[in-house]
């Protein structure tokens, strides 16, 4: 093995003094969550960095809803998760459908819409948030799932039909037209012509979808508030209400509710990063 | 040969009906999802919520809450401030994850997590460990120096400090990694040209990294200001906007006066902020449309 040269080292030591802060700026959130998680509630408030006794008691509670905050636990996880999949469905269906359109079948107008959607994807969500939260009141949709829903797929789609649309250019035209000469009709090039091709842009663009809807906070508190309605983010901020929030539990309920959207991520990775930054920004 | 026919061009004759392929006739009904709910959740609300704020005595009103004076300068300090250090750090780390390393590959799967988590339980886990009386960061604190440390969140300008430091936390990763995408764009050839000719790592950035990436780091500064604007948790979920109301931001204060009922003064904080947001908007637009 060849020894490392001086200079080598010395590039190596920079980069670490570069990374080692990077590392910790990243994890120590993250890691007093887990630690409030695994702490007993008197090492949890002493300060300390690895508490005396560890014990998964937390989750106990947590899991057998054994606290006032927690009564609904198990029916805000499954809101969460029945929210999340709708919304991710949903945009899919929609922002396909309007890619195919205006990439694929050059729909008069499409370019329009196009911009509309842009347009949509610049405004601000928490300004969008005020007049949405009354227009839902009007639907008379306040306090139901379809509310979350429907605001969560109209914030995901501009963005999902951006990219797509940036995908579905990149297919050459040949295969509609040959698909076209052997007498298909357009449903069944859309079918079996343009959704297999396009699978990787849809997985990233579902996953995108579903993240989004399982991490909102905003919409959520606005549009739901019923104990049983209510998703898991709703809930948590609902704790900070006491006077004498149970933090040990409130983190432990973060830390469940944290892990399927990273679980997701690092699942999809390949697909996240190329098909999202992608349509992100186009350099 | 349906499908490769324009429909752009506004051509002259019989009504567009009979002018329809049944492609195009397909492409309406695919487009007409996303069209309802574009009309219903966007157009309706946004012009709903305008008629709103429509009377003028909204915006005396506004000028008159010294709460609504305070949260417009806060955004300000957010976008001009906050963006402009996230970004410069998302460009010097991109730089430093760029590098052939596997334990720099390894520490870049880690960095990505505040973006891949939820920003509930993470923000609150900042907001105790903040804490003056419970939180880690005082404990060490006193544990070295044997004074209480400040209480981080009483004093309006840390506590605002706070908030940007917790939005630089969960936006960084995105951002580094779209500029470490477009610092792979860059021919590595210029790189090795400038090696042999001796150039220094300054006089690489300059001379090549910088021109090549300019244009994608300025985009990327502007969608970041707009991101910023609707960015309600980091401030929200730190600080509530308190002490007493000084670390609002627009975003906040907006949800602020819809919870007290006062819908019409939530949009009418919502229209001052158009002017700073439609021409970044407009500007965007241009550049994505291209």
């Amino acid at each position: 093995m060849k020894l490392p040269s001086l200079r080598d080292v010395a590039t190596e030591a920079r980069l670490l003094l570069i990374g080692i802060p990077v590392f910790l700026w990243t994890m120590i959130p993250i890691y007093h969550m887990f630690l409030f998680a695994i702490s007993p509630k008197e090492d949890a408030f002493s300060g300390k960095l690895w508490p005396d006794h560890p014990t998964l008691h937390n989750f106990e509670i947590v899991f057998k809803q054994q606290h006032y905050f927690l009564r609904d636990f198990y029916v805000q996880f499954w809101n969460s998760t029945l929210i999340a999949a709708a919304v991710g469905v949903l945009t899919l269906f929609i922002a396909t459908a309007a890619a195919f359109s205006i990439s694929r079948l050059k729909v008069p107008g499409g370019r329009m819409v196009l911009n509309l959607a842009l347009f949509t994807y610049f405004i601000p969500a928490a300004f969008l948030a005020v007049p949405m939260y009354r227009t839902m009141g009007n639907y008379g949709l306040l306090n139901n799932h379809w509310s979350l829903i429907l605001a969560m797929v109209t914030i995901a789609s501009p963005y999902a039909i951006w990219v797509l649309k940036q995908a579905s250019d990149k297919l050459p035209v040949e295969l509609d037209e040959a698909a076209v000469m052997d007498g298909a009709t357009t449903l069944q090039i859309f079918r079996l012509v343009y959704l297999p091709l396009m699978m990787p842009s849809l997985v990233a663009i579902g996953t995108y979808a579903v993240l989004l809807a399982w991490n909102e906070y905003l919409y959520a508190f606005l549009l739901l508030s019923n104990d049983r309605q209510i998703t898991l983010p709703v809930a948590l901020g609902n704790f900070l209400a006491a006077d004498d929030s149970p933090w040990e539990l409130l983190m432990t309920t973060g830390f469940i509710y944290a892990l399927p959207p990273a679980a997701v991520y690092y699942a999809f990775r390949r697909y996240m990063v190329g098909g999202l930054t992608a349509g992100a920004v186009k350099s | 040969m349906a499908i490769t026919l324009s429909g752009d061009q506004a051509l002259p004759g019989p009504p567009l009906s009979s002018r329809l392929t049944p492609a195009q006739v397909w492409g309406i009904i695919l487009l007409a999802p996303y069209l309802l709910v574009f009309l219903a959740f966007v157009v309706y609300p946004v012009c709903y919520g305008l008629w709103l704020a429509r009377a003028p005595a909204n915006y005396v009103a506004l000028a008159n809450d010294p709460i609504f004076a305070r949260a417009a300068v806060n955004t300000l300090i957010f976008l001009v401030i906050g963006i402009n250090i996230k970004m410069l750090i998302a460009l010097f780390l991109s730089g430093f994850f760029a590098m052939q390393r596997t334990w720099i590959k390894w520490l870049s799967v880690i960095f990505i997590l505040p973006w891949a988590v939820p920003s509930i339980p993470t923000i609150l886990s900042v907001r105790f460990m903040l804490n003056p009386e419970w939180g880690v960061i005082n404990h060490l604190i006193f544990s070295f120096t044997g004074d209480d440390g400040p209480n981080w969140l009483n004093d309006p300008t840390v506590a605002l400090s706070m908030a940007i430091g917790v939005h630089i936390w969960k936006s960084l990763p995105f951002w580094t990694l779209i500029l470490i995408t477009g610092r792979l764009a860059i021919s590595h050839d210029l790189f090795e040209a400038a090696e042999v000719d001796g150039a220094s790592w300054w006089q690489k950035f300059r001379y090549i990294t910088w021109p090549s990436m300019q244009t994608l780091y300025v985009t990327c500064t502007l969608l970041s200001m707009i991101w910023t604007l609707g960015d309600f948790n980091s401030v929200y979920l730190l600080t509530g906007g308190g002490p007493a109301d000084l670390t609002h931001v627009l975003a906040t204060l907006g949800i602020r006066y819809l919870r007290l009922d006062q819908l019409s003064l939530a949009m009418a904080s919502i229209v001052c902020a158009m002017p700073f947001v439609l021409p970044l908007v407009y500007f965007m637009m241009k550049r994505l449309s291209r």
